[in-house]
């Protein structure tokens, strides 16, 4: 093999990289934290007295968690908008699609973590006068939440990866430029390489706060 | 005119169609020691657990100073509908304490914390106000050097004491003990106990399951022996333990090894 490796032209790409890794990290962080928010919901749905909202809930995590988050993209662009009447830009059919993904997950990581906590919480706390609502806001959801820390972390790292699936949809994040970079220089193996490691870079820390996290919970144990 | 605190009056339980408790009455005055002692599988502490509603009945009525319970919505014949709404409830736990076998502290919360909650979310009490009753309390139950430890760091008797500083601090009418000591190592029975009878002794209404026969002998001014899901034979300490009527009394104490008056 005799291949020229030209590394420079990595470094003249900086600044492109460097606006994909923006809109790689916004991308995560909004649909993470929207995810989380709607998690939480999903799972108090499921959780609820009414039947209804328990069939709701329940169906909403497994429909979102059991079709490909690709085809969820996708169809959030090019599907949804017939039904809405109105395009949406490709940064918010992504962040729909992978918030309404990351949000079954959650919900599920939630619900099972809720669960773990015995039942004699709910009894001790009841048993002086607690209501539920205070029993849930003040003795279960803590404990719930050191215990899914890890659980969590991980669901971050999830989230950063599939990100990568909007530059399909021609989201400007670090795959799209990536992609574009490797098509105009005709240098794909510099320039996708870079671009793997610069992923682990973002997503190397968020994995090892995973650890840490998993660690800090068995100490605690 | 009412000389009881808590009145029961037909109380079955069902779980499913395995009828556990299967009619009892009973009448508690203001002042009264009573344990309740039985096989297992008698309903002892599902009757206890009645008491303060972690199960609901399914038939009968329970009267807290000579107010029903709940709602009663329906009658469909003999059997009555009765609506338990989530505040009456919290209402009637407020006066019920209950200490449980497995303590149910709570384990992201300090000693001091665990008996604070109650005293700040229940009843609306400042911190400070609540700090001072905790502190009190807690020093009741020989744990005033404990206030900022965690309950994975006490020992098993230690953690029952905060349970039962967790109860009292409510100042509630009537206290529950659910087997308070069985799921203690035995060396660390006795503290618990003392606990418990030092609490008698200030003239509180308690009810008592246990197997430590031997305890409720001293500390009982009344014992219940249940049997299938009914109260067998009641009577004081002495009666009971002394010269039981029955013959399945008679049979149960004597089996109770460890027991020696």
């Amino acid at each position: 093999m005799n291949y020229q490796w030209d590394f420079g032209i990595i470094w003249s790409s900086m600044p492109v990289f460097g606006r994909g890794i923006v809109v790689t990290i916004e991308l995560t962080l909004i649909c993470l934290v929207l995810g989380l928010i709607l998690g939480m919901l999903l799972s108090l749905a499921q959780m609820s007295r009414v039947r209804a909202l328990q069939v709701a809930g329940r169906s909403f995590v497994e429909f979102f968690r059991n079709i490909p988050a690709l085809i969820q993209l996708i169809w959030f662009f090019y599907a949804f908008p017939i039904l809405i009447g109105a395009q949406l830009s490709p940064f918010t059919a992504a962040v729909l699609g992978i918030t309404l993904n990351t949000g079954a997950y959650c919900a599920e990581i939630y619900r099972s973590g809720i669960q773990s906590i015995a039942r004699g919480q709910w009894e001790g706390a009841r048993a002086i006068g607690m209501s539920d609502k205070a029993i849930f806001r003040r003795i279960i959801l803590p404990q719930v939440f050191d215990r899914m820390l890890p659980a969590f972390t991980n669901r971050a790292v999830e989230v950063a990866k599939i990100t990568s699936l909007a530059s399909v949809l021609s989201v400007h994040d670090l795959m799209y430029q990536g992609r574009l970079l490797s098509a105009t220089y005709y240098r794909p193996l510099e320039i996708l390489t870079a671009v793997g490691i610069l992923y682990l870079c973002i997503i190397y820390p968020l994995s090892f706060a995973s650890m840490m996290a998993e660690r800090h919970l068995a100490r605690k144990r | 005119m009412k000389n009881h605190i808590l009145k029961v009056e037909g109380l079955t339980k069902s779980f499913g169609t395995n009828q556990v408790l299967k009619g009892i009455d009973l009448d508690i005055a203001p002042g009264e020691r009573i344990a309740i002692i039985g096989g297992s599988g008698s309903g002892k502490s599902t009757f206890l657990r009645c008491l303060n509603f972690m199960e609901t009945l399914t038939t009968g009525a329970i009267y807290l100073d000579g107010t029903r319970i709940g709602r009663v919505v329906g009658k469909d014949g003999d059997k009555e509908s009765v609506v338990y709404s989530p505040r009456t409830l919290c209402d009637v736990r407020k006066r019920v304490g209950m200490v449980f076998q497995q303590f149910n502290l709570f384990p992201h919360m300090s000693v001091l914390q665990n008996v604070m909650e109650g005293l700040v979310t229940v009843l609306g009490k400042s911190k400070g106000e609540a700090r001072q009753i905790a502190e009190a309390e807690l020093t009741k139950v020989a744990l005033h050097e404990k206030l900022d430890a965690f309950p994975s760091q006490l020992s098993g008797g230690q953690q029952q004491r905060v349970a039962i500083a967790r109860a009292i601090a409510m100042s509630p009418e009537i206290l529950l003990f659910d087997e308070p000591t069985s799921s203690l190592d035995p060396e660390l029975v006795g503290e618990v106990l003392r606990t418990i009878n030092t609490l008698g002794e200030e003239g509180r209404t308690m009810l008592l399951v246990t197997h430590e026969l031997g305890f409720a002998y001293r500390f009982a001014t009344r014992v219940l022996f249940l049997y299938d899901g009914k109260i067998h034979e009641q009577g004081t300490a002495e009666e009971i333990f002394k010269n039981p009527q029955s013959e399945r009394t008679r049979a149960f104490i004597a089996r109770s090894s460890e027991f020696s008056l």
